[in-house]
């Protein structure tokens, strides 16, 4: 494949700021000292960066190069996409230092999502929400835990998934979040607790939704031949991102329970060489217990329908065979919309992964998901 | 003197006004592309099968079928917390399209796909009416 993107790029720095309810800075703040940890990390100086991708809702490129003082960045976008934007700028950032546009793309994202606008009120102001906000909101369907229930429902009438096991995966990521020192929540969690908690939109209880948090997080992706004079530089071998049918709405699509991941994952397979097998630990984007069980249909983990089935026995704690979210996910970390899923695949395949490191891993892959199916994927190994 | 509106309002464009309009003559009406006859919906310029334009409206009968739904519980938003819980229902409307509103007056446990329903008017406020479902026998 002559136009892959499959070992142009690599990540070379990562920086993330205390994760929390209530921040003391702003979310341009937050994004600055997290871009400058991720600077310093690979090695470089700020003017070094000369592209910027930050997220797509809230502080603009701008603002980070007047921020951090950057002065000669030659290529500023936005993918806007939700939760499937950081992975998605991923394969941004690839593609402008295949083309030979930037050598050193920063992509970033710094957010008050507990202290500011809360989740309802900020998608209501998002451009890819127009089509909910004119025929949903109107009669009561608000908020994403509303718009994506549905999904759940119709996979729980027609294959059985249960409530055992969106608990499972609420409970995986909290253990995972106890080995983690920067994770916001740090009481274990029981499958009795979940099953106790209070019912937010059917089938979803509090403890299948994520938090709202308070963080940034930043990555540095470099040409693959800089790369090699870095610390710690980690491959991207495959990236993409996939549209469901009908993008703009849930409620049109014809398979309710396909998202644009399961387009994006045998681009994203194919470009990196690797089978499923490889795959030595996920970082899955958790919005809500279910999607982590669908996202694993979609990437062929296992066929549409056995997700269910496919995350019991331990699977995807650490320990078992496909170790999930080994950072809490945002389900028990913290949500910064998947960035820290990105942050946390590469200190995983560097072996910095502390307490919930994954013994020998060495390919990993992450997702993205959001906004009404957007779905992106990167899989990754460490350099040579 | 009345309750103030505190629900989202929608906001029409000229591709969605008839839809609008319908609602207030207390007809539900769907957009069928001038060229290959499809319907679609939700509102929009263009026929996504054969790229037309050109663009009639013919109401739905307003029965259907439930697809999906979920039970809201939690007060998302101010202007729904008083009726609280309600069954926000996907519905495969006969015309081949679907439909995003509540279910009334059905009890949760009752709730299964493919459940008949069909569609009911609510006066939201003097200038907005909204369509919503109740189950048929």
């Amino acid at each position: 494949m002559a136009d892959s993107l499959n070992g142009k790029a690599a990540i070379t720095g990562i920086g993330e700021t205390e994760y929390s309810r209530g921040a003391d800075k702003s979310a341009i703040g937050l994004m600055l000292e997290a871009s400058l940890k991720a600077i310093v990390d690979a090695g470089l100086k700020p003017n070094d960066i000369d592209g910027v991708i930050p997220y797509s809702l809230g502080p603009v490129g701008e603002e980070i190069m007047t921020g951090l003082n950057l002065t000669d960045v030659r290529f500023s976008a936005q993918t806007p996409m939700g939760g499937a934007s950081p992975v998605a700028a991923l394969q941004c950032a690839a593609a402008v230092i295949a083309a030979g546009v930037c050598k050193n793309v920063l992509v970033v994202l710094g957010r008050r999502g507990s202290s500011d606008s809360r989740v309802a009120n900020r998608i209501a102001a998002m451009p890819q929400f127009r089509q909910i906000s004119e025929f949903e909101n109107p009669i009561g369907a608000i908020a994403p835990a509303q718009l994506y229930a549905p999904m759940a429902t119709r996979h729980m009438a027609l294959y059985g998934t249960n409530e055992d096991q969106f608990a499972e995966v609420a409970v995986a990521m909290r253990n995972h979040a106890l080995l983690n020192d920067n994770a916001v929540m740090k009481k274990p969690l029981t499958v009795e607790d979940h099953h106790a908690s209070r019912m937010i939109s059917t089938p979803f209880r509090l403890f299948d939704c994520c938090l709202e948090s308070d963080g940034g997080t930043a990555v540095i992706v470099s040409g693959a031949d800089r790369a090699k004079d870095t610390r710690a530089p980690v491959t991207l071998l495959g990236v993409a991102e996939g549209h469901p049918d009908s993008p703009s709405t849930i409620t049109q699509r014809p398979d309710l329970m396909t998202l644009g991941l399961a387009k994006a994952a045998p681009r994203a397979f194919e470009m990196a060489g690797v089978t499923h097998a490889d795959i030595d630990v996920a970082q899955i984007y958790d919005c809500f217990t279910y999607m982590v069980i669908c996202e694993l249909e979609d990437l062929g983990f296992c066929k549409k329908g056995e997700g269910g089935a496919f995350i019991e026995g331990g699977r995807i704690r650490l320990g078992g065979e496909l170790p999930v979210n080994t950072h809490g996910g945002l389900l028990s970390q913290a949500h910064i919309a998947g960035m820290n899923h990105i942050y946390e695949l590469v200190r995983q395949l560097r072996g910095e992964g502390g307490r919930a490191q994954v013994e020998g891993a060495e390919i990993g892959l992450v997702t993205g998901y959001g906004d009404l199916g957007d779905g992106s994927v990167a899989i990754m190994q460490k350099a040579a | 003197m009345s309750e103030p509106y505190l629900k989202p309002l929608p906001e029409t464009s000229i591709d969605s006004l008839p839809y609008w309009e319908g609602l207030k003559d207390r007809r539900v009406m769907l957009q069928r592309c001038s060229d290959c006859g499809v319907v679609r919906h939700y509102p929009r310029p263009m026929c996504g099968e054969c790229h037309s334009m050109e663009t009639d409206w013919i109401e739905a009968t307003g029965k259907g079928a439930l697809y999906s739904w979920t039970v809201a519980h939690h007060p998302f938003h101010i202007g729904f917390k008083a009726e609280l819980p309600y069954i926000l229902a996907t519905v495969d409307l006969e015309e081949g399209v679907r439909i995003q509103s509540q279910l009334l007056d059905v009890d949760p446990a009752d709730l299964k796909l493919g459940l008949k329903v069909e569609v009911v008017f609510g006066q939201a406020r003097d200038d907005l009416v909204l369509p919503y479902f109740r189950a048929v026998e």
